[in-house]
């Protein structure tokens, strides 16, 4: 009988580094059939995730385009440099001869960025940047400029959409799940009403949506005018920079929220009952038994919750795609809409994969926080 | 086991043995249009008559969605499989010819002299596709409307000039009868962007490129014409003359023809339908002059040859006889296209004298400007959309202009001048 030591060294590498050190070799069988089962998931997750991703890292740094005869080249940063350039300018009133300033109808009179940011000599660093906002300060004008003003608008549209979206999303999906946790007759009927968004397709509710939003006979403004017997004026919710993002959020929110009442059902279920009579004898009311049961037995669910719903928020685009194409004045655009229209329809690929990569790693840092606050604390 | 083998064997020698029998080669055409049957009949006939009228080559369809042929296109060609026959959408073919993926088209002398400007595709001094029918947009009018408001009836050689024009909007929305008066197609969001809207600033005397250089739209996009028909764009959005981006696909379809739109710039192939709701009343009126002259875009889907085709000679061959007047014409029936010659307009069913649409063909052959043509036109054509889109949403017109001009210039230097002597 040879010992597990002896063995373990006899056996051919990749048995060694399968298996954990202290384990026993007739455990070899079980390592290998495990490997096997996973085999195949993870070919498909190689293929098609890990290798694309990497191929968008590589080509994030050349100008690879979609349809072009033009061998590929590195550009090393470049991509990332036009999209996440920011710089502040002063821009100093226009002087006249003497130095005094020049008024235009009584404000004072600015020279055209576009002077400095459009083959100046003397600013190369502004070169193709754009206004992204200015304020004034004294007499000057200070802009922020920036190298893409399109992807910056995304990139905070995507986050305020993503900020408001969780807390809002959970929220609402874990009222309903409590809701509907109860012995009523036909409960599963109202869980399938509230389900019943999820599985229609995101095009199709977005197309709906577009008519309930529409300006003049939508559904919304039509409801909105009777319950206020006619002093409701119409808005048009997707036309108007200030409502059509709070628009896409209240319809993501709806068409979702099921899903996550789902999720938070099946945590309130694995709940024990005996723990809620437990706290009845002890003289709990409702919101006791919530707040010292029920959300302590919730708290892996809502790290999964809370986290799924920021890694979908952050990758809006069919609501975008189908309702607005990122207008009206950029107000809707996404980061995933903006990665694709490059990406394929202006066929810059290489730019496309840059936005990916930054996503990834928004993405990837968020939910690393995510997770490290709400880790067990002991 | 010894059973199945012999199987494949036999199998084998039967593929084998009856590919040998037929000497004829196989031309693959890849088309755009899956799930349209008039389409499909109509190009299954021309191809059925083009296979039994010579024993040489036998043309295989295969059909594929709009929305997607196009990335089965650029796939095929990355994996090298590209069919001998493409068919390409106008715009679209220059890049394609950049790319290498198309080959200039070899037809007998003179075959293409009848043809509408729009419908022949060249780039580069070559003549690569050529199509088998065109497209043209015209102003939908109800009669009653404009006599009950003494308007005049604009004709070809006497549009509305772009101040009456303006005008006639007021005194339309003036009325109250009409929620707009004017409805552009917001609703369409994409290239109908540029194909309907960007002939409104040609006739302002801009472009979205200086079309001398293909290098620079300094000066044309965002000069002085760009700019005063970024201005007059803008005020038909804050006057409420025309729906805005939001306007939804329902009320583009149905809006002029339930009265609440008193004009619809629109295309031909919604002119059955209003036909069909207005009879006599419906007019289709020509693009106002703003002073560059009436203008409207042109050239649609067209058929191509690819470069690694090994049987060029076959799928000239085939582009040459699908282009004979009765097959344009049949087109022109099934889906009401315009035909691309003035010989098919004429057996045409809409498009011959006293025809329905006889006014488009007109429009198409004394007006079509075709998109710029440069590979650079995928991109420019998207920054132009968003300027279309950002400008009636209230966006600053010299500003917007001047940014799309420094993204256009941006992309064509990045792009090495797509081919364009930089």
């Amino acid at each position: 009988m040879i010992s597990a030591a002896t063995a373990r060294k006899n056996a051919p590498l990749w048995v060694r580094l399968l298996l954990p050190r202290d384990a026993p070799l007739y455990q070899r069988n079980d390592a290998i059939m495990g490997w096997l089962m996973a085999l195949p998931a993870l070919v498909i997750l190689t293929v098609f995730l890990v290798i694309p991703f990497l191929m968008a890292f590589v080509i994030s740094f050349t100008n690879q385009r979609l349809i072009s005869p033009n061998p590929a080249e590195w550009v090393g940063l470049r991509n990332f440099e036009r999209l996440l350039t920011i710089r502040t300018f002063t821009l100093e009133p226009e002087r006249d001869e003497s130095g005094a300033y020049v008024y235009d109808g009584g404000s004072l009179s600015y020279p055209r960025l576009r002077e400095f940011t459009r083959n100046n000599p003397d600013y190369p660093e502004l070169d193709g940047l754009r206004e992204f906002t200015s304020w004034q300060s004294d007499d000057n004008r200070t802009v922020i400029l920036v190298g893409d003003v399109v992807f910056l608008r995304a990139l905070i549209n995507t986050l305020i959409f993503a900020a408001v979206i969780a807390p809002l999303q959970g929220g609402l999906a874990l009222l309903l799940a409590l809701l509907l946790n109860q012995a009523l007759p036909f409960i599963n009927v109202f869980r399938s009403i509230y389900f019943a968004p999820v599985v229609v397709s995101m095009v199709v509710v977005s197309l709906l949506w577009r008519f309930i939003y529409d300006g003049h006979n939508g559904l919304l403004n039509t409801i909105l005018g009777i319950i206020s017997f006619g002093s409701f004026q119409p808005v048009d919710w997707l036309g108007n920079p200030y409502t059509a993002l709070p628009a896409i959020m209240a319809m993501s929110v709806w068409q979702a929220v099921g899903f996550h009442m789902v999720i938070w059902l099946a945590g309130l279920q694995t709940i024990p009952a005996s723990l809620y009579e437990a706290a009845g004898l002890d003289g709990a009311g409702a919101f006791q038994k919530f707040r010292y049961v029920t959300w302590p037995g919730l708290r892996n669910t809502a790290v999964l919750v809370l986290i799924v719903i920021t890694i979908q928020a952050m990758g809006l685009f069919v609501q975008v795609d189908v309702m607005t194409r990122g207008g009206p004045l950029d107000a809707t655009q996404s980061v995933v809409f903006q990665a694709v229209q490059r990406g394929y329809d202006k066929q810059d690929i290489a730019e496309g994969a840059a936005i990916s990569v930054i996503l990834f790693v928004i993405v990837f840092t968020i939910a690393m926080v995510q997770r490290y606050i709400t880790r067990e604390k002991n | 086991m010894k059973k199945a083998v012999s199987l494949l064997i036999v199998v084998i020698m039967l593929v084998t043995f009856s590919g040998l029998a037929s000497a004829q080669t196989e031309l693959s055409l890849w088309y755009h249009g899956a799930g349209n049957e008039i389409e499909r009949s109509i190009l299954i006939g021309i191809i059925d008559d083009f296979n039994a009228s010579q024993s040489d080559y036998t043309v295989a369809l295969e059909e594929f969605p709009q929305g997607s042929y196009n990335s089965s296109i650029v796939a095929a060609a990355l994996a090298g499989d590209l069919p001998d026959i493409i068919d390409v959408d106008g715009p679209v073919m220059p890049g394609w010819a950049w790319a290498g993926y198309m080959a200039p088209l070899n037809l007998s002398e003179g075959a293409l002299d009848d043809f509408l400007p729009g419908a022949i595709g060249s780039w580069n001094g070559e003549v690569y596709s050529v199509g088998l029918w065109d497209a043209a947009v015209a102003i939908y009018a109800r009669r009653s409307d404009l006599e009950a408001n003494d308007i005049r009836i604009p004709t070809l050689d006497d549009p509305w000039t772009g101040d009456e024009f303006d005008g006639i909007l007021e005194t339309l929305q003036a009325t109250g009868e009409f929620e707009y008066a004017f409805d552009v197609g917001m609703a369409w969001a994409g290239e109908w962007y540029n194909y309907a809207f960007a002939p409104f600033l040609q006739s302002f005397g801009g472009d979205l490129i200086d079309r001398s250089t293909y290098l620079s739209a300094e000066g044309v996009l965002n000069g002085d014409a760009g700019i005063a028909f970024g201005e007059w764009w803008q005020s038909l959005f804050e006057r409420g003359l025309a729906p805005g981006t939001s306007q939804d696909g329902a009320d583009r379809e149905t809006g002029f023809i339930d009265g609440r739109y008193a004009l619809q710039w629109n295309g031909n192939w919604a002119a059955i339908t209003a036909l069909d709701a207005l009879g006599d009343d419906a007019l289709f009126l020509p693009a106002p002059d703003f002073g560059n002259g009436s203008t409207i875009g042109a050239a649609s889907w067209q058929f191509g040859i690819s470069s690694s085709s090994k049987n060029k000679e076959g799928a000239n061959a085939f582009i040459e006889f699908a282009i004979q007047d009765e097959y344009l014409a049949a087109f022109s029936d099934g889906i009401g296209l315009i035909p691309s010659t003035s010989g098919a307009a004429a057996i045409s069913e809409y498009y011959s004298e006293g025809g329905l649409l006889e006014v488009f063909f007109e429009l198409s052959n004394r007006q079509a400007l075709v998109r710029p043509v440069t590979p650079g036109y995928a991109t420019m054509g998207l920054i132009v959309e968003k300027v279309f889109a950002d400008i009636a949403n209230g966006a600053d017109v010299q500003d917007t202009l001047d940014a799309a001009v420094d993204e256009i210039e941006q992309d064509i230097e990045d792009n090495g001048g797509y081919g364009f002597e930089m």
